[in-house]
Parts: C-alpha cells; structure tokens; sequence
C-alpha cells in the first residue's frame, strides 16, 4: 500500500456497518463530542459543490451531503475500490459495459424531513453533466461519455453511456457531486450556493463568513449508528501558522489538507504522543511546461535539457523536509497500478540514476540546438508550498547547466492567464485531480486541440494515438503497456511536459481523533461519519 | 464655515471619481478574472462553456465602458454590488469585517497618544539629554520596523515567555468574539496587533510632539510666562502643551485615516477577519466589485478625515481662516 | 501598511534660502556635524556600513547566495554559517551581504525618481496655480488615499515582479508626498519680488521655475528624500510579504522575511530575525542621518 501512517496504525480507522471491520482495530469507537477542525482557507465562494472547485466548499459541506457512490471510507487510499452511500450496491455494468443501473436505497431523507429518491439523484446528475443555460457546472468535462441519465422509478437510476470506459467509475465517485432535491434545484438551482440542506451525517447549524461553520448530528442518518459525533466545528484560517497554533494549543483537533514537514517536526517534537501524522503520496503534483510556441522552446534538445539538468532523485529527499512534495514519478500517480516502477522511470530523460552524466547530455544538447547560456522566464504562482519552494530549487538546478532563469511569481489569476494566453517561457503548472482516474488524469498531456488545459502550444497527432489506444483498452496489463508508451513519448521523446516529485499529503491531528484515514487526495472521505473522540 | 465645509465636500466628488476611475482601470488591467480562478483554482480541467456563462452571468463580457457607467451609476444611487465571489451584497461582507479593522485602529490610537504624548513631552523638556536621545531613538525605531516582522516576533516573543513562565504558551483565540459578547477574549484577540500598529503610529506622534512642545516653549508667551515666575508645571500643563497639541491632534486625525487602509498586512499576519484582509482577498479573487467598494471606502474615509482635521483645526486655533 | 506614512508640510515659508555653514571648509563642517549630531553620526556610519557591504557583497560573502546546499539546511549560526542557513540551505550571512543592494537600489532610486517627479510637479504646479493647480491637488488626493497593493499587484501582474518593477510600484505613492510638501514650500516663493521680476523680463516659464524656484524649495525636499528612502525599503518589505516584491532566488531582505520567516519563526529564529534587523538597522541609521541632516540645514524644520 502507499499509504504510509507514520506513527498511527494500520488499524485506526473504523468503518462501522459500512465494510468488514479491519482486522488490526481493537478499540470500540466512542460516541458523543465535538470535532473541530481546520480549513486552511478564507470563506468559500459558495457551498455548491456542483460548481465549485476548491476544497474549502468540500471541507465545509461535504458532512451535510450524500453522494451516489464514494471511496471506501474505511480505505480512501485505494484507487481502484468503490462503494455505495445511497445505492444499495454497485451494480455490474451491462450492454457491453455501457449501462449502469443503481438502486437507491429507500430509507434516506433530506434534513427537512422530505424523502430522498432516485429523481433526486438523477436530476441532480443531470444537472452535473447536462448542465442547463445559466447553471454552471465545474466538471462537466470529466462526463464526456455520459449519454443520458434516468430514473424510470423512484428507485431507480440509469446511467447510459456513449461507450464503454474504466474512466466512468472514478469519475462518477467525485467528491462534489452532491445530491441534492430535486424540487429545489428545478426552482431555483442557484438556490444551494447560500443555503445548505442535504441528506449526509450531520445536519447544518450555522455559519459566520469567513470564521466557522458548525453541524450537528444527524439522528435519522440511513447508515445505522452513525455518526459517531455529535457536531462538528470547521473554522476557516488560510494563516498556515495560525493552524499549527491550533493544533499546537488544541484549539482544533485535526486539519485535513495537509500541512508542511516544518509544522510536522515542529508539533511531533512538541507534542509527542498528543499529536499524531498520517501521510501519503497525493494526486496532485507540479508539472514544468514549456512553451512551444516560443523559440527556443520549440527545439526538443531543449526541452530535454531542462529535464535533464533537474536532479529529482537527489531533490526530492532533501525537499520533503521543507516542502510539501516527495515521491519522484511520471505522468500516472504513483499508487496507481498503472504507474511506471523506478526502473522504468530511469529510462526516462529527467530521471536518469546517474546526474552527472544526464548534465553533460544536457549541456551537449544545449550547445548542439545552439542555446548555451540561454536565459528565459519561469512563472510560477504566488504560492509557497509547494509552487515557490519547488520553483526556486528548478532555478538552481538549471544554473548548474548554465541557464540563467529568473521567476516571475503572480498571483493565481494572472498565472492562469498568461498560460492561457500562451505569455510565458516555462511555466510551473500544477495537475491535482481528487478520485485516482489515470486514464482521465493524463488526459492533460495531450495537445490544446484535444485537452484545452494543456499550454504547451504544440500539435502532436502521434501522442493523441498513443493516448486513445490506451484508453479504450480494457485489459489492464495490455493498458499498462500503452501507458508506458504514452508516458515514454511524452517525457522522453517529445518532452512535453516535466513531471517534478509528486506532492506528499502530511495531516496531523491531536491523537485522540479516531477513524479518519488519508486518501490521496485533500477533496476525498470528508464526510466525518466515521470520525470519533477518543476521550 | 458652512460655505467653506460645503465647498471641501463638492471638492471631494472629483477625488471620489478619480479613484473610482483609478481602481476600476487597476483591477482590469490585471490578466485573468473571478470565473478563471473560481473554476480553475482546484487544479482540474476548466470547461470553456462554464467560463463563459459565469462571465455573463457577472456582465464580465459586457464593454468596459458600460461596465464603469454602471459602477458610477450604481454607486450614485448608493447601490454597491454583489460581490462577484460570493454572491452576497458587498455592503454585508464590508459590515462583518469593519467591526474588527475600527477596533484595532481605535485601540491603536488610543495606545499611541498614551504613549505619545508624555514621552513626546519629556523628550522636549529635557532636550538633548540621554533621556531626550533615548525616547528619540525608541521613536526613529518604531518608524524603522516593518509592522509584519515586528508582528510576527510579538507573537514568537509572547508565545515564548508565557511558556517559559507558566509551563503552557499562550496564544490568541483563533475565532474572533466580539467585545459585547466576551471583553476579555476580544481583548486578546486585539491587543497584540493593536500594540504593533500603536508603536509605529505612537512614534510619529511623539517625534511630532517633541518639536511642536520645543518650539511653543521658545515661543514668547511662554518666556513672559517665566519671567512672571510662574511654576514650570503650571507653565507646561497650561500653556505650552495645550498650544503645541494642535498640529498633534491633526497628525492623529490623519494617521488614523491612513490606519483604516493600512491594515493590510497587520491583519494577514495577526489573521484577523477584517477590511484589510478583505481587500487581499477581493484582489487576490479578482473580485472588481468588492475590491472596488472597499477602495472607495478607504479613499472616502481619508476625505473625511482630512475634512474633519482641517475644521476642527479651524476651530480650535481662530487664527487660521478658511481659504 | 508602512509606506502610508506621510510627512506634514512643514512651515511654509521656512525654505532655506541661505544654507548655513555653506561657506565654511567641509572638513570643519563635517567635524562640527560630528560634534552636533551624535545620533546622526552613527546613522551616518550605519548607511556607509550598508553602503560597503553592498558595493564589496562578492568579496565579503563567504558563499554563493543564490546557491542551494540540501546537506545544510537550516542550520543555526555557527562559524561556518555566521548567521546560519536558510531552508534551502543557502548562507544568510552572504543573502543579507548581497540583498543591501537590493535595498538601497530599491530605496534610493524609489525615492530620488518619485521625489523629483513629485518635485517638478510640485513646483509647475505652484507656480501655475488656477485649475492646473486644482486638478493636480485632487489627482495627488487620490494617489494618497488609494491603497498601495492594488497599485503594486496590478503593476506586479502586467509587468512582473522583477527589480525594477518593484521600484515603479514603490514609487508611484511617493510622488504626491513629495508634491504637496514642495507645493507648499514653493507657494510661498511665488509672489516674491524676483520671480515677479524674471516673470515680467519675460522668461520662460521653464526657465523661471527650473532657476528661480526649484533652488529655493531644495532645504524640505532633501528632507523628505532621507524619509523616503527609509520608507522604500519598508515599501518593498511590505510588499515582499504579500509575495508581490522581488522574487526568489535574488536576495533580498524583505523576500527572506516572507515564507520561511513564519513557518520557521519558533523552530529556526535565525531565518527571520536577521533579515528584520538589517531593515531596522539600515532604515533606522538612514533616519537618523536624516533627522541630523534637518537640523544643520535648517533647525526650523526640527523633527517635523
């Protein structure tokens, strides 16, 4: 497994009634008390999860929400499992693995009372993949091959797809795709940007801009004997320091996200057995594009000698003490069964064993495409963890091959639009995806005229080949060989992309916070009906 | 006095509309906008079709110049807007967060003339002594810091000292309390970044004390005060200090309009929940609407300010006219 | 924010026509400054200190500032790393050596470019007075009260955030302090008698303000430029601390106070402590040697 639980055991997490209990759980999980938690952001733009991106809605609302099916709460980690929370079970699909039809349990009700049905989950999804004119919809592309959904009754839904595809499971799991009543989003669907009012554990009990959200237990929750607490608090505080105070000062009890390896040492050190860390490789990594449509960025020897020069094996160590990254890998998540092992990756440029070796092949193809000494610009976000620390040691690595780089740090909507815009050298992106779904998350290096997120400025008919052979295929070692194909050409052979260290999710929490277990990914299992106090 | 009050207010609209004009150029001339960094901001794909209805549904694709006619309009008929990132009134996300930002200026203010004043005038009476020189480096050094980092090291140093005193540090509560509803926690809330601003603001004040206080006390008044021997203290508490406190008192009134804007980076590392931070996060979310409200807000503030110190200084010294 | 801090106009009419002391030898003068101006002394000796560690930062710092080293991170003084390292493992003794020069490159040129634009339109605008002197007094009104990160981020975000760019966004809140100050003092030098006259000799207008009253508003305005400097380099720290100043890897002062200076202010004080000092240090040893610098000018001016 790739989840590393520092000092916690295996066996912390409890699913109750969900799953099997795990074997290594010895403790009966306590009832009663209040959670509070972190959010390590200022208010959210609105609670809609249907149309917003960012994980301060997920963190704040998802507790009051029901999804049709999840990552297993008991094992978030894993990226190939996937259960129910309002279906009674994960159905197989039919018609050559276009149709899925679920079944909706009968037993669930909205807070105010009313009864959930199929035609609350189908509309709901209707308006998540077919959003109408003037609703919007952040992840309507992650639907593309949703054909039409259904409820021919109240207990039923249909999910009819364009064809068959191992992408449409993760993508149906997504964290936001809240359900929501039918009724309401029909009269006014931008009803449930400033209101809250769903079917999850906890009920909510208020709000204050930008300071805390609170929610209460949920008696009638259709997930029997749960949840285990009795309210939650989430206080918002984008202030990293003012965090570690918290859980220094057990103010709060646990952050989600994911904190640096300073504010880890620090409290461990501190706190002892009071603090404890769970950690894991995340599905969001830093990705260095250049672009192609400036000289000389359009010279694969280039390219490949700015992967070359980046010593990764030797950075990523000595960066996961400061920064927020660890784990070197290629285009596919590293927990993921698709990933490239470490002898494939060193056959990669950027990932050669030997540096010195890879920098004189870097400095000969620099000198050979006639660009020694080059300087350029490299943009990056007004982010510190991990964007500037990250940033700032590329800069270094490149100067040992006589580049002369300097970084042109802006604010998040000025990065977007300058590669949007296509007005950089090299840009220091970020791909960070929730459900592990390689076969969509990789998607993103293919060229803008399929994937419009992609800035590199380049047209390649041979990548997006490479890319659909290994997509329709369904057998999975068949697909792991495409994918290596894929990553291969698009790393080493055309350098489209330099993937750095993929970045390395640290939660700490006060120790007597039970039943919580990281996943890969900050916006996943964040509905806290597990969680207990053990105190 | 009516005519001249009158005549600074009508002053005032142009002032009002050129940072109108100002900030309205400024936030656009900024690439990007609220729908790319709402959508985009998790990481994952932006739908291009998603982009545009949030650009329309906020009139982002409506011409620049129908855009500003309708901010000018609007905020003649006293209608500031929906925040673009939020979706609630502008008025009501300014209304949550002022409380703070006037309680730490206030506070702020407070400190300072304490301190201010006396040392201002020690410093003055006993020129060029070491206690004079003291007081004056103390005050250059208060101008010299950088509110952040002396902000920072205050936390560092209190968290230190009540850790190494009482076995447990002690921190700020991390979710504000208003002072109705719990003084003592509301305090500590905003006493440390009050204390920050204070000594900066405290040693302007007191530089501008000290030389007011020397040159009243050369004035001749207050020599042929002396030579009818009266007391020293009388002779301070009576004449001089009441004289050299008019340009003080203008200095505050001023300084305080500055503090209402000048909250930024107090509040960002003291995270408080204010107008300052708000204004961060309205540019940094590219929200024009808020941003520009809370421009006009700080530019408005500073007009009155200015106002109110030039009639009260009026009043106070008949000498002056209005002009 | 620092930089809002705004110098009252002093006294009008109080322009130091005649300079004291002007006519003395300049080492009797100096020994006399010396003598008079203790503090300014060893604000004098401060800003030389500074002034050398920038001009020599390649000869007295030991190591390479810009350079990573992962098997020294954040490492507490020592003699090998005087001031110990950063997290990058980078010598803060040698950023410090080198970021004065960011400093006083920012400071000064900040203050000399917006002083002397808020110069020249301080004195056009006094001398010319009617509506142009209307217009300009609302336009600085608007400059003085807009608050400074927007101006800098808009800056930051079309330009980028290089050296220079900084300096602009610096600069720009500095010109219309100076211009009501000057504005002032040069109101009061309009209506004498010889600039009437080269008024009525028929000399041009730019002749007339460059020769006759520029010369007599100099005694506030280099005043005002010594606060400036200060304030620039607390500007560019500010800002810095928005992550809108100069950007990494280039030292300087204010960037090393950003990041790192919280996150490891109670683990690794070193990383925050120093950097703050030598902007306390330096701005206040610049003031200092302002504050002197007032008085033997012109001791009306005193701590105004």
């Amino acid at each position: 497994m790739y989840v590393r639980s520092g000092l916690m055991a295996a066996g912390l997490g409890l699913a109750v009634a969900i799953a099997a209990v795990p074997a290594g759980a010895q403790t009966t999980p306590k009832r009663g008390g209040t959670l509070t938690y972190m959010i390590p952001a200022d208010a959210p733009p609105s609670f809609d999860g249907h149309r917003e991106t960012t994980y301060a809605t997920v963190h704040a609302g998802a507790p009051f929400y029901s999804v049709l099916i999840r990552v297993p709460p008991d094992n978030p980690a894993s990226t190939t499992e996937f259960v129910c929370d309002l279906c009674t079970e994960m159905p197989r699909p039919t018609d050559g693995g276009k149709t899925y039809t679920f079944k909706i349990r009968p037993d669930v009700k909205f807070h105010d009372g009313a009864k959930l049905t199929a035609q609350d989950v189908a509309t709901s999804w209707n308006y998540i993949v077919f959003p109408p004119k003037g609703v919007t919809s952040a992840r309507v592309s992650y639907y593309e091959m949703v054909d039409k959904i259904e409820a021919p009754d109240d207990a039923t839904v249909i999910f009819r797809l364009k064809r068959a595809t191992t992408a449409f499971l993760p993508a149906l799991a997504d964290p936001f795709s809240w359900i929501y009543k039918k009724e309401t989003l029909e009269k006014d669907p931008h009803w449930y940007e400033k209101n809250i009012l769903g079917s999850g554990p906890f009920k909510f009990a208020g709000y204050e801009v930008g300071q805390v959200i609170k929610g209460v237990r949920n008696p009638d929750y259709y997930h029997k004997g749960l949840p285990l607490l009795d309210a939650i608090e989430g206080i918002f505080a984008d202030k990293q320091s003012v965090r570690v105070e918290a859980l220094r000062g057990d103010r709060a009890a646990i952050e989600f996200r994911g904190l640096p390896p300073s504010a880890r040492d620090q409290l461990v050190k501190e706190a002892g057995k009071d603090v404890v860390v769970q950690d894991s490789d995340w599905n969001c990594g830093n990705i260095l594009t250049p672009n192609q449509k400036k000289k000389p960025f359009d010279d694969v020897r280039v390219r490949k000698a700015l992967a070359l020069a980046i010593d990764q094996w030797a950075g990523a160590p000595a960066l996961s003490k400061i920064a927020n990254v660890r784990t070197v890998g290629g285009i596919v998540f590293p927990g993921s069964p698709l990933a490239a092992t470490k002898e494939e990756l060193q056959q990669i440029a950027g990932f050669w064993p030997d540096i010195n070796k890879s920098r004189e092949e870097a400095k000969r193809l620099l000198k050979e495409a006639g660009a020694e000494g080059l300087k350029f610009e490299l943009l990056n976000r007004n982010v510190d963890q991990p964007y500037k620390y990250v940033g700032t040691w590329a800069v270094a690595e490149w100067k040992k091959i006589g580049l002369n780089v300097e970084q042109k740090v802006v604010p998040t909507g000025p990065w977007f639009s300058n590669m949007r815009a296509g007005t950089f050298d090299v840009a220091m992106e970020a791909n960070c995806q929730s459900v592990v779904n390689p076969v969509l998350d990789t998607g993103k290096y293919l060229p803008h005229t399929v994937y419009p997120e992609n800035y590199g400025g380049f047209e390649d008919p041979k990548s997006i080949e490479l890319y659909e052979a290994m997509q329709i295929e369904t057998d999975p070692a068949k697909q792991r060989a495409e994918m290596r194909a894929y990553e291969k050409h698009t790393l080493d052979t055309m350098v489209h992309e330099i993937v750095l260290p993929y970045w390395y999710r640290i939660v700490l929490a006060r120790s007597y916070v039970k039943g919580w277990k990281i996943s890969p990914s900050h916006y996943l299992n964040q509905d806290l009906a597990n969680v207990w106090l053990d105190k | 006095m009516y005519r001249y009050i009158v005549t600074r207010l009508l002053l005032a609209i142009p002032t009002l509309a050129g940072a109108a004009a100002l900030v309205f150029v400024l936030m656009r001339l900024i690439p990007g906008d609220v729908c790319v960094i709402r959508l985009g901001s998790g990481g994952a794909h932006v739908d291009e079709a998603s982009l545009a209805a949030c650009r329309q549904q906020l009139g982002l694709d409506d011409p620049m110049i129908v855009q500003f006619l309708h901010f000018l309009w609007s905020y003649a008929t006293f209608d500031f807007g929906i925040s673009m990132w939020s979706g609630n009134p502008v008025v009501h996300e300014i209304a949550i967060r002022l409380p703070v930002s006037l309680e730490v200026a206030v506070l702020a203010t407070v400190i300072a003339i304490l301190i201010a004043i006396p040392l201002g005038t020690i410093s003055a009476l006993k020129e060029n002594t070491w206690l004079d020189h003291f007081v004056r480096v103390m005050a250059i050094a208060g101008i010299a810091t950088p509110s952040f980092w002396l902000g920072i090291m205050s936390l560092v140093l209190v968290l230190d000292i009540t850790y190494f005193a009482t076995g447990h540090a002690w921190r700020p509560p991390i979710t504000y309390v208003s002072f109705w509803q719990d003084p003592l926690a509301n305090l500590a809330i905003v006493f440390l970044p009050a204390i920050t601003v204070g000594y900066r603001y405290s040693a302007v004040t007191m530089r501008l004390t000290r030389s007011a206080m020397l040159e009243v006390m050369r004035e001749d008044y207050i020599r042929t005060a002396r030579s009818k021997g009266l007391l020293e203290q009388i002779i301070v508490n009576r004449h001089a200090l009441k004289n050299a406190l008019l340009p003080v008192v203008t200095l505050i009134g001023i300084e305080f309009a500055f503090l209402i804007g000048g909250l930024v980076v107090t509040e960002q590392v003291f995270n408080l929940n204010g107008i300052g931070r708000l204004l961060v996060q309205a540019v940094q979310n590219q929200d024009n609407v808020l941003a520009q409200a809370l421009v006009m807000l700080v530019v408005a503030v500073f007009v009155v300010a200015n106002l109110v110190v030039d009639v009260l200084y009026a009043w106070l010294d008949p000498r002056i006219r209005y002009s | 924010m620092t930089i809002t801090a705004r110098t009252p106009a002093p006294v009008a009419g109080a322009a130091a026509d005649e300079l004291p002391d002007a006519n003395r030898s300049p080492l009797r003068a100096a020994r006399q400054f010396v003598r008079r101006q203790p503090l300014g002394t060893v604000g004098l000796v401060i800003v030389l200190v500074m002034f050398a560690a920038g001009a020599m930062a390649g000869w007295i710092a030991p190591y390479d500032p810009e350079a990573n080293d992962f098997a020294a991170m954040m490492e507490a003084p020592s003699w090998a790393h005087l001031l110990g390292t950063d997290q990058l493992g980078r010598d803060i003794f040698s950023r410090l050596v080198f970021g004065a020069r960011t400093a006083l490159l920012v400071g000064f040129s900040s203050a000399v470019v917006g002083g002397v634009i808020g110069l020249v339109l301080g004195v056009t605008s006094a001398y010319f007075g009617g509506w142009f002197d209307l217009v300009f007094q609302r336009v600085l009104d608007v400059l003085m009260a807009f608050p400074l990160i927007i101006l800098a981020l808009a800056v930051v975000s079309v330009f980028g955030t290089g050296v220079v760019n900084v300096i602009i966004a610096i600069t720009v809140p500095l010109v219309p302090r100076c211009g009501r100050v000057v504005r002032a003092s040069a109101l009061a030098v309009r209506e004498v008698p010889y600039v009437d006259a080269a008024r009525a000799l028929g000399f041009s207008h730019a002749r007339i303000v460059l020769r006759h009253m520029v010369p007599n508003v100099v005694a506030p305005f280099l005043i005002l430029l010594s606060a400036f400097v200060g304030q620039a380099i607390l500007a560019e720290a500010s800002l810095s601390y928005l992550g809108l100043g100069v950007q990494e890897p280039v030292p300087a002062w204010g960037l090393m106070l950003q990041g790192g200076a919280e996150e490891y202010a109670t683990t690794a004080p070193w990383i925050a402590v120093f950097p703050g000092l030598a902007i306390v240090l330096t701005v206040l040893g610049i003031s200092l040697f302002g504050d002197a610098l007032r008085d033997a000018i012109d001791p009306k001016l005193r701590d105004r």
